[in-house]
Formats: C-alpha cells, structure tokens, sequence
C-alpha cells in the first residue's frame, strides 16, 4: 500500500485496522438502533396526533367528545406544578450541594447523607407519591392541591439537583479556591464569586434536566389524586386589584399533561387516543425545549468561565 | 558552580531583624509524616529560598506558612510558626487562617487568574476586605501592576479577561494581585516551573526588587534560582532541614556532605 510499512508489521497493522473498524461498526448499530426505534416512536405520534393539534385543542378543556377535547387546564397545570416545583427544589437541591461540597467536615454523618441522597435520586417515583400521600395530605392538610404535587415533584428531582450540583461544583479547579483563599477570602466570599459562577452552567443544565423529568412524572401524580377530568382553570396569581397576588391557585385541584394523557389512553374509544399521542406532542415539545435551553445557557456561560 | 556578585553589599552587615521563625514543627498528612522538627528563621525584608528533591516537603512547610492545609481535611501539625513583631503563633489555633491571609500573599505553581478582567483579579484582594470606593480601587490596582512591572503592557486593556494574557503576564498578574493587599510576607511556591526563561528572568528581577518592602519565601527546583534571588537557603530532605545558610555559604562552601551533592547535581 506504501513504502513505509515493513513486511513483517505489515500483518499486524492490518489486523488492528480491522479490529478498529469492527468497533466503529459495532458502536454505530447500537447508535442507530437506539435513535431508530426513538424516532419511530415520535414520528407515529406526531402522525396520530398531528391532526388533532391546533389551537382549540391547546384552548379546550376536557370534553367526553373526543374530537371537542382539549388540554387547557392540563397544560397550565403543568406550569403551575412546575412553578412551585422549581421554586422549591432549586434553592434546597443547589444550597445543600453547596454545603456538602464546600462547607461539610468529612466524616461518617457525611457520608451517609451523601450515600442516602445518591440512592435517593434512583427510588421509583410512586413511592414519593405515596410518601407525599401520607405527608403532606394527611399530615399537612394540604389537600390534593397544586401545592402538593409541586411539592411531590421537588422531593422527587431535590436528589438530582443535588448530585448534578456537586458534580458541577467538582469541576471548578482547587488552584481557583487556593487562589480566592489566599487573597484572604472566606469560604462564603469564595464560594460566591468564583465557585457558583464557575459551577453554574452545570449547575442549571441539571436543573433543567430535573425539571424536564418532573414535568413527564405521572405516577406521584395519580397517587396524590390528581383530578382527571377539571373543566376550570385554578384562579389567576395575579389581580386586577390589592393585594394584586393572590395565593388561591396553589390551593386550586389540579390536572396535569401526563395525567390528563393517561386518562385519555385507558379510555374505551379509539378517538381519545388521537388526543393522548396530540398531548403527548406538546409534553415532548415541552421537554425539548427545556433540554434546549439547558443548552444553549451552558454554552453561553460557559463562554465566559475559562481557566 | 555558583558565581553570584554581591549586590548592594553593606546591608549584610547588621543583624537582619525576624519576620518569622519557626520552631520544632512537624506536620502529618493523615498518618504520613512529611515534616519533622522543622526549625528556620525568616529574615525580614529577605529572600529565603527552600529548596531539594521532589517530595522533600518544601511546599508543604511554604504551605504552613498562609495555613493553606487549613482547606483540606485529615492533616495536622505541632510546632511553631511565630510572626514578629506580633509574637503570634501563627499556627495557633486560635489564629484566624483568614487574618494570617490578610497579611500574607501567596503566588501559586501554575499562573491562576480568575476568570475576569485583569482590573477585577488584581482588585479581588481589597473587594474582599470590603473596599467599595472606585478611587481607592483604581489607585491600588495601578500601584500593584507596577510593582508587579506589568503595568505599562496591560494599561490600555484593563478589562480584557486575564486569560487573554501570555503565561508570563498571568503570573505576574497573580503577583500583582498578591501585593495588592500591601502584605508582610509573599509566599512563591515554585512560581516560574511553567515559564520560559525570558518570563522567570521577569520574575527573578521582580523577587529581587520586591524584597525592598517584602519579605519573601520562595520553593524552587531550581538551584541557579534560589542561588540567584535569595539571600538565605534551606536544603530539605525527607521533612528535614538538612542545612540552612546563607545562600552564598551553602552554595559556595556546603558544610553538609549531602547539601554538596544536591547542588552539584550528584544526587536529585
């Protein structure tokens, strides 16, 4: 083939090329197989759904007509739950990272806090629902409100939360906190200016991915009893007069995307199976696009945190 | 091997006042012993150089010194670590490691900006302490930059990110950003190891020159270094100080047998 390869190597090297291209042809068929059967999947529910998808269908509430159904109350649902589950999850799931990162002495307390926390992100999302049940219905007296389920769903992502933030905040490089340190910074000033702008971007990308996976979560949802059948919206939070917020629509029964899909999948009428795969469009279009954001906000930080 | 003229000869002469000494210090990193009964004066307003084979503990006792091992966990050390003219063990645990920091600078191995402009790493110093006036901020950041001769290269770009600069810059940035806070003493733990010879020629001038004002401890691995800048030397091996001297002394006539090879390079 040319001059430079010796008789002698000339088997050897022919050997291993081959055995490289195996891999690649390997490593590709599991690739394809993998995005094949996704794309398969979303492209028959794009195909069922599609026609059902429009504005009425995003402005409707539920109907026992299938062809009049919609998934207004559904979707803002989902933005509320949403709401409460962001505002809940991301200061507790970011400040403990924080803390066990920077500020926990290492011992046997730790360990076991941060052993349970990893173990906790990969308990079944049914038994959050149930312990959420028991909490914060029977326990609290929340009622089975927008409230509790983004409760529900903060407890269920806190873990992720947590662990992507302490692997983000790994990522910062000791000479960066050796460096504030010796300034004379202390931990919190350190921790302020150099290690969250420095973790941030990983901070949010898994933010983004918890909430992605809150939004999809249906089992908790069912066993806090969400309605499924709400032919009203919870009120406005915002008033047209004093004290112009209003905290009713935490308290309001709820419906959500995946719940409201549900509902419609164990229905006997085949037409109600148009509108579960025309919600499930939306429920992936949501999740797109959140993932989408988590990362384009990394890129974009991340331009501007070099070491 | 060493033929170093003698600069500015006559200060030599009177005794030399402490900026700080210690005494009987030993330092354990869990069960491993890396320092053992370490005893070294620190002149004021002098360059003292440690220096020997990786691995001989010289950074870790550079280290003691802004109570960096304060950081980590599972370390811990007995002795002491006395600051004059306080008298203050710095050691001690009573004493605040950020206090010791307020006072003594440290300059890293490896340049290590923050990822800002050059203006906010040389700045960080005095946000920490609270300094909010734009005034005071302007005036010292000029003033650091031209102690640390980078000044007159960075002047019209002060708001570029300080990774924009070359390595050499960036470590004399760090240094300025290290004497921004007017400290005592300015710890260098190898500080031109990533250089090329032009930059560490650059920062050699500077340790000679910061020493008017400073006193200095530097680490290197490189003995035509520590014979060039410092004014006493301390050859470390295994924890230990194996010989402490003048730098002309130790370099020129050894008294230790083992010192005399480390320098001619018979053993390192």
């Amino acid at each position: 083939m040319n001059d430079l390869r010796r008789a002698s190597d000339e088997q050897g090297i022919a050997r291993r090329i081959r055995a490289d291209l195996l891999f690649a042809a390997v490593g590709l068929s599991c690739l394809l197989l993998g995005v094949l059967t996704l794309s398969v999947l979303f492209l028959e529910m794009a195909v069922q759904g599609l026609p059902r998808l429009g504005i009425d269908f995003l402005s409707s509430f539920p109907s026992r007509h299938p062809g009049e159904a919609g998934i207004l109350p559904a979707w803002v649902g989902s933005l509320a739950v949403m709401l409460v589950t962001a505002a809940a999850a991301i200061p507790l799931g970011v400040g403990a990272g924080i803390y066990l990162e920077e500020y926990a002495p290492r011992n046997a307390l730790t360990t076991i806090i941060e052993i349970n926390v990893t173990n906790l992100a990969g308990v079944p999302s049914i038994i959050y629902g149930l312990t959420a049940l028991g909490m914060f219905i029977y326990q609290f007296g929340l009622g089975r409100s927008v409230l509790t389920a983004g409760l529900t769903l903060a407890l269920l992502i806190l873990p992720i939360i947590i662990v992507a933030t302490r692997e983000a905040i790994r990522t910062v490089p000791d000479a960066q906190r050796e460096a504030a340190y010796a300034c004379g910074a202390s931990t919190w000033q350190t921790t302020r200016d150099h290690v969250i702008p420095g973790a941030a971007p990983g901070i949010l990308t898994g933010i983004i991915i918890g909430l992605a996976r809150a939004i999809g979560e249906t089992a908790p949802l069912i066993a806090i009893g969400a309605v499924t059948f709400v032919a009203f919206l919870p009120d406005p939070p915002v008033l047209g007069e004093a004290p112009f917020l209003s905290a009713g629509w935490l308290h309001a029964p709820f419906t959500a995307l995946p719940v409201q899909m549900f509902n419609w999948t164990v229905r006997p009428d085949e037409a109600f199976r148009a509108n579960a795969a025309a919600a499930a469009f939306v429920l992936v279009l949501m999740t797109l696009a959140m993932n989408g954001l988590a990362i384009w906000l990394r890129q974009r930080m991340r331009r501007h945190v070099r070491w | 091997m060493v033929d170093r003229p003698r600069q500015a000869g006559a200060p030599m002469a009177e005794p030399q006042p402490l900026k700080a000494r210690v005494s009987g210090l030993s330092f354990h990193y869990g069960s491993l012993k890396a320092l053992d009964g370490i005893e070294l004066p620190v002149f004021e307003r002098r360059v003292t150089a440690l220096i020997g084979p990786s691995g001989c503990g010289k950074t870790t006792l550079l280290r003691c010194f802004n109570r960096m091992h304060d950081l980590y966990p599972g370390n811990h050390c007995q002795g002491e670590l006395m600051l004059y003219p306080d008298n203050i063990n710095l050691l001690g645990r009573q004493v605040d490691p950020i206090a010791v920091r307020m006072r003594i600078a440290m300059v890293f191995q490896k340049p290590n900006p923050f990822p800002r402009s050059i203006y906010e790493n040389v700045a960080y110093g005095l946000r920490v302490r609270g300094e909010r006036s734009r005034v005071v901020l302007d005036e010292k950041v000029e003033q650091a930059l031209r102690r640390a001769a980078l000044w007159e290269e960075v002047r019209e770009r002060l708001d570029e990110p300080g990774a924009s600069l070359s390595g050499g810059q960036q470590q004399r940035l760090c240094i300025a950003r290290a004497l921004a806070t007017d400290p005592e003493m300015i710890l260098f733990d190898e500080p031109t190891a990533a250089l090329d010879p032009v930059a560490t020629s650059n920062i050699e001038q500077l340790m000679t020159e910061l020493k008017q004002r400073i006193t200095v401890v530097i680490v290197t691995h490189n003995m035509q270094q520590a014979a060039r800048v410092s004014d006493h030397t301390a050859y470390m091996y295994a924890g230990r100080i194996i010989e402490f001297g003048k730098t002309d002394d130790l370099f020129i006539r050894p008294r230790m047998k083992q010192t005399e090879d480390y320098i001619t390079g018979r053993f390192g």
